[in-house]
């Protein structure tokens, strides 16, 4: 890229630049000029930053063109100019009628995607009547037990119109069972349903903590249903793996990118090892990152996770199809960094987030609501959320042309850098044995745990601001946003709507799917066939989940895992 | 009504309190573990041991299992480390017992080392005397582990049970004599790892070799898979094998007499150093006396004789 | 010459598996000196208030993320109440909009923090509760 001769033209000059800027050194604006994420950063970039930019094919090995291979750039070679992200507001709460009323709502404004949350009773497995959901039905998503509910929820909703993202991940499966058989209900054919499942299941050890079983039982109902929707369902995308919430729980930018990226690894040969062909599975895989404050660090992960990707699949799992190649994400801004403080000031960290996001070359973008710290959002909040997208997408500039900051030496140099740091760590991960082993000795949950502490004791400390929360705070502070209240009537309705329908079901009918599960569960054979005849007796999220809880046991922490740090 | 009266009644919240009394040495509670002493000698206390990650908290989570279903009252108690530098310390050997909650024949409370280099806390020999009043049939010990032989475990303990992983090849090789000086019972735990038939067959030879005569204890080496509970049943049977060979051939009594000799001396030099500590309080002028050492005027030991006299005719 | 020490158990209730916070406080308290047990994730109210019982704790502090403040803190304190042991300290953190912490605050919950709290702050509150309680119930 850069010639020999002005390389080392360019190391003297930079040494007498750097004599002149000496002067300047005691006076420091910050106390330390470092990334969100704890990296130093140098002085000043330039060319000779970039390792290896003498050689003649640098810029076709690392950066080349957009759409074309290591993706450095971006999956597709005119970006938002011939197509822009999605724009996919998760949402979700309440009962299924109120959910059904907010999809409703949405496909009216002109959307096309519906992004499904569930509340923690669904996602941990147990229905609305058990003693362990009290008082969290319907609070941080949309309660689901039997297909009774999920009838409803697409209610007036032709499943062959729309593609629906579900986040949930242990019991993903009996979810996407029951929209499947809503599907057959309405006469609409398999092959036509799209959709995407976070269906994460290792990340959930890691960082988000919502498992019901050990990991080997969740890889294989995971394996499972991929090699179901390879047959039967190929629009699906099986798994979104995720960084969002390794993030949050406090990791670095490179703990998400290598944890993210090693629990994707972990997948795709568990699914080779399942006998399944590697580009049958991986063209329908995506990924999910977090777009945190430090600007330049995150487009430069999302540019280092495209590279990585791409060169492992195409050189380690032997993937010959391109579409096997690329690492297509879904971005989110980071629910941790907003703040309960002057709350308002979350819209301008959620713009600046999501700029990253798109100058980073997401294919689909969630913003997240000024009052996440102080309750669910509110409709204004969900608005001016969705708005900043937009403003972004019509108003800046910065899809006018795909990946803008190619060749910036500092984001070059540290895209290269967040590289080098995960290929460190992925050689770690090889090294304790593999994924499942770093889980259970708490290898990830202590790094990140480590991370978090100390990105805490350098707020205390001052090394870093955060606006209105450890400098520049408001006495006295009155918030005068709203607020949202779930109303507690919604729970009550719910626990008496599942009881209704166990009531009524044909519960031979129910004994028997279920005997018939645990029987699959026990032996080979497809658990997402039986966990499919399950939901159309009705059976409920629950009682398939005790089944599978009985035969395979519940997962528990091991103590190194939760350790603080 | 009277702390001991809430104890000898069975109330958990008074069980606890006494341990909080005892283990911060509060006013008094010499006079409490007096009177407990009377009822004590009818708990049995297991020691269990090991280099970290050799998943004894599970291991003591499947003996609580087997144990309750013998109809057994256990006690347990598990020490973390203290750090030296803050004093805090995390305790997070609960995490597994969350399936006895509320089951009243299980009681469990974990402590802090606070200073104690053994692998124990101080209070520990305390400790199991309440438990002992208090009516449990089992006090299941279970040391630091952090990579070091925990001796203070046979002060403490009628039976030591060490339990190791197939990872712990390296650490066991480093406190190979120190384990096997412990050990009354080898614990290879996580047996369906790779390296795990190695490492038995090794340890039964050097178990072997150690016995002294055909009579002596002959030292198992039972593979466990504690997360499934799998031979847990059989490690119960030698922990109770082992308690009838040393009641029978009088090693029990001989062992627990030991412990008390120990006891007492532990007691007479607590009370000495502290009032010894207590004597010199606001007369010690420290910083002079090391002046005067380091500048070579005088020396540790005439500076103790000199300490020493004043404190025995203060007395 | 008694040789006290702050113990405090840390737990996270309800179903939410966030324990960031709850990690950074175990630290931070440990830092302070304090003995922290911490039990970890989806803990009853009944499990809870047993452990604190066993462990003769000074305070307990819980984490929610979930919105289920409302239900979970209630819960605890009866529990506390039933089994005789409301004169532990009972605090807790998370997502809770004002009004709920006032509530919360009135029903017996020592102090609620709410995010952005500096860890500090929970050191400072801990230790002067501890020793106002210490001060209330000199026994034996």
């Amino acid at each position: 890229m850069f010639s020999k001769k002005f390389l080392d033209k360019l190391k003297e000059d930079k040494a007498t630049w750097s004599k002149k800027a000496e002067k300047f050194k005691d006076k420091k604006s910050m106390p330390r000029f470092f990334t969100v994420s704890s990296v130093d950063i140098d002085d000043l970039y330039t060319p000779d930053s970039i390792k290896g930019a003498d050689a003649d094919d640098h810029f076709e090995k690392n950066i080349n063109f957009p759409g074309e291979f290591p993706y450095t750039r971006g999956v597709h070679h005119t970006m938002y100019r011939s197509r822009l992200w999605t724009m996919r507001q998760f949402a979700g709460m309440g009962t299924p009628r109120q959910t059904n009323k907010r999809f409703h709502y949405i496909l009216k404004q002109g959307g096309t995607g519906l992004s499904t949350a569930f509340d923690l009773p669904t996602l941990m497995g147990y229905d609305s009547d058990h003693s362990r959901s009290l008082g969290e039905v319907g609070k941080c998503g949309v309660a689901v037990d039997t297909l009774a509910d999920m009838e409803i929820i697409f209610d007036g909703i032709e499943l062959d119109k729309v593609s629906t993202s579900m986040t949930i991940n242990s019991p993903a499966s009996i979810l996407l069972a029951m929209y499947l058989a809503v599907a057959e209900k309405q006469g609409i054919p398999f092959k036509k349903v799209r959709g995407t499942l976070q269906n994460d299941i290792l990340k959930e050890y890691i960082a988000q903590k919502e498992f019901i079983y050990p990991p080997r039982p969740s890889i294989r109902l995971i394996t499972d249903m991929m090699d179901y929707c390879t047959k039967h369902v190929p629009q699906w995308n099986t798994i979104s793996i995720s960084g969002y919430h390794i993030r949050e729980a406090g990791a670095t930018a490179v703990q998400e990118l290598a944890f993210t990226l090693a629990d994707g690894f972990q997948y795709i040969e568990s699914a080779i090892e399942d006998g399944q062909d590697v580009d049958d599975f991986a063209p329908r895989l995506s990924y999910f990152f977090n777009a945190h404050s430090d600007f330049f660090e995150e487009i430069c992960k999302y540019r280092a996770a495209r590279r990585i990707v791409a060169k492992r699949m195409r050189y380690k799992y032997k993937a010959k199809d391109p579409k096997s190649w690329l690492c297509r994400f879904h971005t989110q801004t980071a629910g941790c960094s907003l703040t309960a403080q002057q709350p308002e000031n979350n819209i301008i960290r959620v713009a600046l987030q999501a700029m990253s996001g798109v100058l980073g070359g997401t294919q689909s973008l969630h913003t997240n609501s000024m009052d996440e710290t102080l309750a669910l959002p509110s409709e204004k909040a969900v608005t001016i959320a969705l708005r900043t997208q937009q403003i972004i997408a019509y108003e800046t500039g910065v899809t006018n042309t795909p990946d803008p900051l190619a060749g910036s030496y500092y984001i070059e140099a540290l895209t290269d850098q967040m590289e080098a740091e995960a290929e460190k760590y992925f050689e770690e991960i090889e090294s304790r044995g593999g994924v499942l082993q770093c889980i259970e000795e708490g290898f990830f949950q202590q790094e990140i745990a480590r991370a978090a502490y100390r990105h805490q004791l350098e707020l205390e400390k001052k090394d870093r601001i955060i606006v209105g929360v450890n400098d520049f705070v408001m006495e006295n502070e009155e918030i005068d946003i709203p607020v949202l209240k779930i109303d507690p009537e919604t729970e009550k309705e719910q626990v008496a709507f599942v009881k209704k329908i166990k009531a009524e079901r044909d519960n031979g009918a129910v004994q028997e799917t279920l005997a018939k599960l645990r029987e699959v569960s026990k032996n080979d054979g497809n658990t997402f066939e039986a966990l499919y005849e399950c939901s159309k007796a009705y059976a409920s999220v629950g009682e398939m989940c005790d089944v599978l809880r009985e035969e395979w046991g519940e997962y528990v922490e091991t103590a190194a895992a939760m350790k603080p740090c | 009504m009277d702390i001991l009266n809430r104890f000898y009644n069975n109330e958990i919240r008074a069980l606890s309190r006494i341990i909080s009394y005892v283990e911060n040495r509060s006013d008094g509670y010499r006079d409490l573990l007096a009177k407990l002493y009377k009822s004590v000698g009818k708990s049995l206390r297991i020691g269990i041991t090991g280099p970290p990650g050799a998943g004894k908290s599970t291991l003591v989570n499947c003996l609580i299992t087997e144990f309750l279903k013998l109809d057994k009252k256990v006690g347990v108690i598990a020490v973390d480390p203290t750090s030296p530098f803050t004093g805090g310390a995390l305790l997070g050997d609960r995490v597994r017992i969350n399936e006895f909650s509320g089951d009243n024949n299980v009681y469990f409370r974990s402590m802090a080392t606070r200073g104690a280099s053994g692998g124990l806390t101080t209070a520990t020999n305390n400790v199991t005397v309440i438990y002992d009043a208090f009516g449990f049939d089992i006090t299941l010990i279970e040391t630091v582990g952090v990579g070091q032989v925990e001796l203070d475990i046979i002060d403490n303990c009628d039976i030591v049970v060490v339990t190791i992983v197939p990872e712990s090849g390296d650490a066991v090789q480093t406190m190979k004599a120190g384990l096997m000086e412990i050990a009354n019972i080898f614990c290879v735990n996580k047996a369906d790892r790779p390296g795990s038939g190695r490492i038995i067959s090794e340890l039964r030879q050097t178990m072997e070799h150690r016995k002294k005569d055909d009579d002596d204890w002959r030292i198992p080496v039972i593979p466990t898979e504690a997360v499934s509970a799998k031979n847990i049943d059989k490690l119960i049977a030698k922990i109770l094998a082992y308690v009838d060979f040393v009641k029978t051939n009088g090693m029990f009594e001989i062992h627990r007499r030991k412990q008390i000799q120990k006891q007492i001396m532990n007691v007479l030099l607590y009370r000495f150093q502290r009032d010894f500590l207590e004597s010199l309080r606001g007369n010690l002028q420290l910083e002079n006396i090391i002046n005067d050492i380091y500048n070579g005027k005088t020396n540790p030991y005439s500076v103790g004789d000199q300490l020493y006299n004043q404190f025995s005719k203060a007395d | 010459m008694t040789e006290q020490k702050i113990r405090v158990l840390l737990a996270k209730p309800g179903l939410d598996g966030h324990d960031r916070g709850i990690k950074v406080i175990a630290a931070a308290f440990r830092d302070a000196g304090m003995e922290v047990i911490y039990t970890g994730l989806r803990q009853t109210p009944d499990m809870i208030v047993n452990a604190a019982i066993q462990e003769d704790v000074d305070a307990v502090g819980v984490s929610i993320l979930s919105g289920a403040h409302m239900t979970l803190f209630p819960a605890i304190l009866d529990m506390m109440k039933e089994k005789g042991a409301d004169d532990i300290i009972l605090f807790g953190g998370g997502i809770i909009p004002d009004d709920d912490k006032e509530k919360l605050e009135k029903l017996g919950v020592a102090k609620v923090f709410t995010p952005g709290a500096p860890t500090e702050e929970a050191i400072e509150f801990i230790r002067k509760a501890v020793k106002a309680k210490n001060e209330k119930d000199k026994l034996v």
